[in-house]
């Protein structure tokens, strides 16, 4: 932790603004994680022959990507414009990609997931092929979000951008493997409790690193309502470490893992979103990094 | 001469680049720039607000607020200098100084928000103006953080034109079209708001500091001149007359996408993590 150092502002007004994403933008990247985490998990359990794995994977990333796909049309300020998304590809902008990402993603997962449902029987054939390949491009829809969180000049998620995309894949880890072990049968998850306790390893370790690589911006994940965020998240996430490891043994227990890795998750991308914003209203976040760097350069 | 951002975005023989020279220290806050704008430009009111910031009603720039006059009351500077009055007289000639600019966007060499933008609402004109398309932009907002002097905004209000959008100062590109001054710039009455080719500006500038040295006014730098700084040069600089912090300036902006590659690649890194694992632990046993 560095000193509170003397600087000057305009009235102490921000220097810059702060997203105007609301609450629905935290709320995609835990969905978005939990998703991608399931394709994969899903993959893999049908490849491995694990039905209620399979199953419960593939419905899981068709719930959460639809809740993803409202969530990111509700927050802009034109939702019916949506579509404008698609008139360009730009790889100078985190967002376009992000658009194409999750455009080559759903309809697979989607698709995938279709088969298991009653009337889409006829898709079934297609399950395996579309899953595979949704679980091979969800990597990218769960460590995207970090790049698109990164590439802004938000002090608190710019000095984060070495170890966010660790953070926001443990956390999507940690996240669908907790959803397998609330709902799928012990006998099958045993891929899901070991994912779910490197998953949480993960989260916790790259959280705790990039504390320390982003300077005096790391003060806002300790404060107000992002500290409360984390230090929550930080609970949970190790709760449910602790309990994943014995989540095989006890039905109770593997529900008790899940739920506190997926609530780990919700609170650990609330966090990071929201010691972000805090950091674009405190000038102070934007002044003395920058005249350090003046001062350092002579 | 300087690198042409026109010339980088795809146009053919683009004209010189244009821009903003604003000298805040013959600014004396009228904030006719501000009206102008508004006028001229048919932006929505941002509030009939009292700060409690000197003359400073309008806060900071945003969706409605293309222009923004700053004011700031300081005590006076002792430069330790022989004092101007007669020995025995009393008081000195001012109990405190006035230090007024009027911001803008700053039109970077490299933008960030035109960077981001992920419908290509944003683009950069033939002038290497950049500019909003408010018939394409879909109010998405992530130009917003990525500005690193907080200019653009979505505009908010209910039932206002383009409510919802991302909203920022076009450098009249209607009006550049047509041959004339921006509003802005045609409305002051000081000059304090220059406009015209950039390097032209930048050598016009340069003479005003050195003037302003000369005639004992040390604190004078500009701001934003330099195309070697984080965002390659404003297309839009100032003369300032004390720390850019002081006016609400970043000291030292840097655009976001200079760090993308490396943000792309612990990414990739990142992902390539997840599969690792995915298939890992698939591979050990029940």
């Amino acid at each position: 932790m560095v000193p509170p150092a003397h600087f000057t502002s305009y009235y102490g007004r921000p220097v810059l603004k702060a997203s105007p994403w609301t609450d629905d933008i935290p709320t995609y990247l835990f969905l978005g994680g939990l998703a991608a985490g399931s394709s994969l998990l899903a993959a893999g359990a049908d490849l491995t022959g694990r039905p209620g794995m399979r199953r419960t994977g593939r419905l899981a990333a068709l719930a959460a990507l639809t809740g993803s796909f409202a969530a990111l049309v509700h927050d802009l300020g034109r939702p019916a414009r949506f579509y404008n998304m698609l008139r360009v590809a730009k790889p100078t902008s985190p967002m376009s990609v992000g658009t194409w990402v999750l455009s080559g993603y759903g309809p697979f997962a989607a698709v995938a997931a279709a088969g298991e449902l009653p009337g889409f029987r006829w898709l079934r054939p297609l399950g395996r092929p579309s899953g595979v390949v949704a679980a091979a491009v969800a990597p990218a829809v769960a460590s995207y979000t970090a790049v698109l969180l990164g590439d802004t000049a938000t002090p608190a998620w710019h000095e984060a951008h070495r170890e966010l995309p660790f953070l926001f894949v443990g956390s999507a880890a940690a996240a669908a493997a907790g959803l397998q072990l609330v709902l799928s049968p012990t006998s099958e998850t045993g891929p899901a409790q070991r994912l779910a306790v490197a998953g949480a390893v993960l989260e916790l370790a790259a959280e705790h690193r990039m504390e320390r690589s982003m300077g005096i911006a790391a003060d806002t994940l300790h404060e107000g309502r992002a500290g409360r965020w984390m230090r929550t998240a930080r609970a949970l996430t190790a709760t449910g470490a602790v309990a994943g490891l014995g989540a095989r043994r006890s039905r109770l227990l593997s529900s008790l893992a899940g739920a506190a890795l997926l609530g780990g998750s919700l609170c650990t991308r609330f966090g990071v979103f929201e010691a972000g914003q805090e950091s674009a209203r405190d000038p102070r976040f934007t002044v003395v990094p920058q005249r350090e760097r003046l001062a350092a350069r002579g | 001469m300087t690198t042409n951002p026109a010339l980088d975005a795809g146009w053919v023989d683009p004209p010189p680049r244009k821009g903003f020279f604003t000298d805040t220290s013959v600014c004396i806050g009228c904030k006719a720039c501000e009206v102008a704008c508004k006028e001229w430009n048919a932006v929505p009111d941002d509030g009939m607000n009292f700060l409690g910031s000197s003359y400073d009603n309008s806060g900071e720039l945003g969706g409605s607020t293309w222009r923004h006059v700053k004011f700031i009351e300081q005590p006076p500077v002792d430069l330790g200098m022989p004092s101007t009055s007669l020995p025995g007289s009393e008081g000195t000639k001012s109990d405190f100084r006035w230090l007024m600019s009027s911001d803008v966007c700053k039109h970077c060499t490299h933008a960030a928000c035109l960077d981001v933008c992920p419908t290509g609402a944003l683009f950069r004109t033939e002038f290497g103006t950049v500019v909003v398309q408010e018939d394409v932009c879909n109010g998405c907002g992530y130009c917003v953080p990525a500005c690193p002097f907080g200019v653009i905004d979505k505009r908010i209000g209910e039932g206002v034109k383009n409510e919802g959008l991302a909203q920022k100062c076009t450098l009249c590109y209607d009006r550049l079209h047509d041959g004339l001054t921006p509003a802005c710039a045609k409305a002051c009455p000081t000059e304090s708001i220059q406009f015209g080719d950039l390097d032209e500006l930048r050598e016009r500038a340069a003479l005003r500091v050195e003037q302003l040295h000369g005639a004992g006014v040390p604190q004078a730098r500009l701001y934003g001149e330099d195309p070697d700084d984080g965002v390659g040069g404003l297309g839009a600089f100032f003369l300032l007359l004390d720390e850019p912090e002081v006016y609400g300036l970043p000291p030292d902006p840097v655009v976001t996408t200079r760090d993308l590659p490396q943000m792309w690649k612990r990414a990739g890194l990142a992902a390539a993590t997840l599969l690792a694992g995915a298939i890992a632990v698939f591979g050990a046993g029940s």
